[in-house]
């Protein structure tokens, strides 16, 4: 425990977070880098979900992307583009560019196929009776599909969000600057502290991402008068459903 | 898209062939890693889930306690270790199992649920104790999604093994690491398509146990992702 306590001091330590290397610095470069890639792989995974559970096309690939991305390690898809990186554009291989590609197709399955359970899981008779009124299908996917889907695809987005915050760490392997750097030259250094207090952050972070998206994931879950307040909640569970576990190709 | 640097082939196979010796050993480790946190995960997890199948107020407690468990990272996870248990395979054991702990109590509460509830009570009309009821009727009937669940954390752990390889023990993720420290694509590119190579067998293998040891599930639609 008494590197705990050690760890611990080497945060408190007021010199510790400021400077290019400091605490403040490089939490905001991880936030920077984990963000970023997250809205690209929204914004990629949401709109194919969104076809593909509306459409009920293309469901299979869907299923075998994201077990593909649970069987590919994190850290061979960072070290991979890290070496795509060097042979073609040296500038930009140490840190930020190949960890950002890295991050935004590791977070691509889990909102993908969440999107796709989430929209695919309304309910036939529902979407048949929004046609028999007249809607149209774009109307039937904005109207219906998905208000009902949000839950689904925020508990993708948490899913996301986390496994690219945890994976951001692994930025510092190949020269990047994050949280993980505490813990790569920690290491490197045999400076226990600064390993322990780079672990911390970096479960620090990694823990209020999930109660920050928890909370958003609450926040967003329409809840009907009638049902009162365990309606919506009830029908979809807001972690992931037993039989259906949302994927979480990595945790790293 | 990967130039060859310097006239340098991508894949050297000389290389490879030296070191035939250093792989198969990382590919042993590998290995061990992964079946001790997956086993060790069910030995603790599968009663934990039961408890928690049982007592319902249980179950919210324990998926948050080993939710969080799984939300840390694993290079962090094996940070906090290094001081206390070393540069060990065990540093690297105690978070992969971690992380199977969501996976698998999720896993064994769903099947266990999904046991139909006329079946228990004609178990029980029929003079089966509780225990009996567990072993002789429960889990083997929640086994297809239980091994689903096995599944699943079998391939999570061979990916986030590789970690390991920050202090020489995560199987072929040493040489993903080596590669890395000495911008060598060889051990690079080969430790990542090793790895997946041996968790796409591993999910291919655990499938055809699924298949052989509860041929009745074939039919049944057992979700996996």
């Amino acid at each position: 425990m008494n590197e705990l306590t050690e760890g611990f001091g080497w945060i408190a330590d007021p010199q510790h977070w400021s400077g290019p290397d400091g605490i403040f610095a490089r939490l905001v470069q991880h936030i920077e880098l984990s963000v970023v890639s997250l809205i690209v792989a929204a914004l990629i995974a949401v709109p194919v979900g969104l076809v593909v559970g509306h459409t009920r096309r293309g469901q299979v690939v869907a299923v075998q992307i994201a077990n593909m991305g649970r069987a590919i390690p994190s850290l061979a898809i960072v070290s991979v583009m890290y070496l795509v990186f060097v042979s073609n554009w040296p500038a930009y291989a140490f840190g930020f560019a190949p960890t950002f590609i890295a991050l935004t197709l590791l977070g691509i399955p889990s909102i993908l196929v969440n999107t796709y359970v989430g929209v695919q899981q309304v309910d036939p008779d529902t979407v048949e009776a929004a046609r028999g009124m007249g809607m149209t299908g774009r109307q039937v996917l904005a109207r219906l599909e998905v208000p009902l889907a949000i839950p689904l695809i925020m508990t993708g987005l948490r899913l996301a969000a986390v496994t690219i915050v945890a994976t951001a760490t692994l930025s510092a392997l190949i020269g990047g600057g994050t949280l993980g750097r505490y813990i790569v030259d920690g290491y490197a250094q045999q400076d226990t502290p600064k390993l322990v207090a780079g672990a911390l952050l970096v479960a620090g972070l990694a823990v209020a991402t999930e109660l920050l998206f928890s909370l958003l994931t609450w926040m967003t879950t329409p809840r009907t008068r009638s049902s009162g307040r365990r309606g919506r909640r009830a029908m979809v569970p807001p972690g992931p459903a037993p039989s259906h576990p949302p994927v979480n190709p990595s945790g790293a | 898209m990967i130039a060859q640097a310097g006239g340098e082939p991508l894949i050297r196979w000389d290389w490879i062939a030296d070191h035939l010796d250093e792989i198969a050993a990382d590919g042993l480790q590998h290995v061990v890693l992964t079946v001790s946190a997956v086993g060790l995960a069910l030995l603790i997890g599968l009663p934990i889930a039961i408890v928690a199948q049982r007592h319902r107020r249980l179950y919210p407690p324990v998926t948050w306690i080993s939710g969080i468990l799984y939300t840390i990272p694993s290079l962090a996870a094996i940070a906090f270790l290094i001081p206390i248990t070393g540069l060990s395979l065990t540093t690297v054991v105690i978070p992969l199992t971690g992380y199977c702990l969501l996976i698998l109590i999720r896993n064994v509460v769903a099947g266990l649920d999904g046991v139909p509830q006329d079946v228990k009570e004609a178990a029980t009309g029929m003079g089966y104790t509780s225990r009996q009821l567990l072993w002789r009727v429960e889990l083997p009937m929640a086994a297809p999604v239980i091994i689903a669940g096995i599944r699943i954390a079998t391939v999570s752990t061979i990916g986030l093994a590789t970690i390991g390889g920050l202090i020489g023990r995560g199987g072929f993720g040493q040489l993903i690491f080596e590669g890395l420290e000495t911008d060598f694509w060889t051990p690079l590119l080969l430790g990542s398509f090793l790895s997946l190579v041996l968790a796409l067998l591993a999910d291919i293998g655990l499938l055809g146990i699924q298949r052989l040891t509860t041929p009745w599930a074939r039919g049944m639609r057992v979700v996996t992702t």
